[in-house]
């Protein structure tokens, strides 16, 4: 949870309060809050830490952590299923189907 | 060399390791502050790559490992009850209080949610006026303005059932901290890149003159932390101590403002207990009496919980850089991901997890590693 992980900008909705966009982390797109960063435009890199954006990255920077997060399955840890994690930590074998509170936003 | 060629651009880190091995002429122990850091650092072997003289000692950076027990014992309680909702990041799910987790509470029939962001659990409160909603709100600097936010907005929005279970650490007492404990040999830094991204570099000069030690901020690939050390190495051999920032794409020097400003309206600075570590004078924050109203602590009246930490889990030593994992009698044996002591050995950013993945075996290759990790994660 503490990492940071960069994304692009996809689209920006203004009249969000706070301000918020959709932020594209190499194929899995998610809400983020971009109050922080408030003159950020479509198309920009920005690294993104629970939910919100902290500071602007370059794309060559942007695109190189990504590919490095995900060789290293950095990026499961981050939006794979907590719960089926937490299973798997603890051996059981079964998990109930939880609804994904962020995707229900 | 092992696992270089694993770098996304090996010739650049052969290029550097070459560098800091010329340049480092006597023995120098620097601490990555941060877990994440940490587990690059293992995943790629750097500490095993690096010329002999130069030794990399842990630190304390994982707001997962250090949310104290009885914090965690403070959480299973809020979320036994009925009609609450308690929010948490992922990580929190495995983390050992003194006789369960989160995981259990919710098999126990508990309403435990994983949100991805403190927005997450907001949007939960307002869609269930009805219920309590608490959201874990632990983390370092870098999860401040989230959290920040999350409760502002609440007020903004009026909502009377939403609050946050506070456990906010700050980086800056913790290095102070290190430094002045007797047994510290710790002479330089590599300072956690995102911290820096939210509160930019004011409060390292003055650490980095009183301790006379260079204070290198420092991104999480692996080139980066190899870029952090080649800084600090260098410094330490010109007996410099400055702080410099190897991270500048991401970190200005005055951090991000906007968040701060936040941070400062929401939060006061307060003393915290570290798990394994103990009290350190302002080392946290909580809610300013403003927000006092949104302290699950508070509110659902669970500040009088204390409990004392398992004797046999040396986290504490681990979080300052004492031991490693490896020493700490229970690793790999009583304790493991699976049937863990500490929080330690259950965080994705936790050293003894770390070790566990990537150093179990003697002389770990990458095949080695990948059985290690099929085995704890057998379904990916
Ligand atoms: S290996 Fe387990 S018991 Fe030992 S310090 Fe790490 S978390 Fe604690």
């Amino acid at each position: 949870m503490c990492l940071a992980v960069p994304g692009k900008v996809v689209s920006i909705d203004d009249s969000a309060d706070p301000l918020t966009g959709l932020i594209d982390f190499g194929g899995v797109q998610k809400q983020a809050c971009l109050e922080y960063v408030s003159d950020v435009r479509v198309g920009e890199y920005v690294i993104v830490h629970v939910g919100f954006a902290l500071q602007r990255l370059d794309e060559e920077s942007a695109l190189a952590s990504l590919k490095l997060f995900e060789e290293l399955g950095l990026l499961e840890e981050e939006f794979g299923d907590a719960w089926q994690q937490a299973a798997r930590d603890a051996g059981a074998a079964a998990v109930t189907e939880e609804p994904r509170e962020s995707e229900a936003r | 060399m092992k696992y270089i060629d694993e770098f996304n651009d090996p010739e650049l880190a052969r290029r550097l390791l070459d560098e800091i091995g010329a340049t480092a002429t006597r023995p120098w122990a620097l601490m990555e502050v941060c877990g994440g850091q940490t587990h690059s650092i293992i995943r790629h072997g750097i500490d095993q790559l690096l010329p002999e003289q130069v030794e990399l000692i842990h630190g304390p950076g994982c707001p997962v490992c250090v949310t104290p027990l009885d914090v965690i014992d403070q959480a299973l309680e809020i979320a036994s009850r009925p009609g609450v909702i308690f929010c948490s990041f992922g990580d929190m799910l495995r983390v050992p209080g003194t006789d369960r987790d989160l995981f259990r509470v919710k098999g126990e029939g508990g309403d435990v949610r994983v949100v991805y962001s403190p927005l997450d659990a907001l949007e939960l409160a307002r869609r269930n006026p009805d219920r309590e909603v608490v959201f874990f709100a632990i983390g370092f600097e870098t999860t401040a303005p989230a959290n920040a936010m999350a409760v502002h907005q609440a007020r903004r929005l009026g909502l009377t059932n939403f609050s946050l279970l506070v456990s906010h650490v700050r980086v800056p007492p913790a290095i102070e901290a290190i430094m002045t404990a007797p047994s510290c040999r710790v002479q330089g830094f590599l300072a956690a890149g995102h911290v820096c991204s939210v509160m930019g570099t004011a409060e390292y000069p003055e650490l980095a003159e009183r301790f006379r030690v260079p204070l290198v901020v420092t991104g999480f690939e692996p080139l980066d932390i190899l870029e952090g050390i080649r800084r600090a190495v260098r410094q330490l051999e010109r007996g410099e101590h400055r702080v410099e920032n190897a991270y500048a794409r991401a970190v200005r020097e005055d951090g991000n403002p906007a968040a701060v400003r936040m941070i400062e309206e929401v939060f006061e600075v307060t003393d915290r207990n570290w798990r394994g570590i103990g009290p350190i004078p302002l080392s946290g924050w909580r809610l300013t009496e403003a927000f006092r109203a949104y302290d699950a602590e508070h509110r659902f009246d669970v500040a009088d919980i204390r409990t004392e930490e398992p004797a046999e889990c040396r986290a504490g030593e681990v979080l300052q850089g004492l031991i490693k994992p490896t020493e700490c009698a229970a690793f790999g044996t009583t304790c493991t991901p699976r049937t863990p002591l500490g929080a330690t050995m259950v965080s994705s950013e936790g050293a003894c997890a770390a070790y566990y993945l990537y150093r179990r075996m003697n002389g770990p290759t990458p095949q080695a590693t990948h059985a290690v990790r099929e085995e704890m994660n057998p379904v990916a």
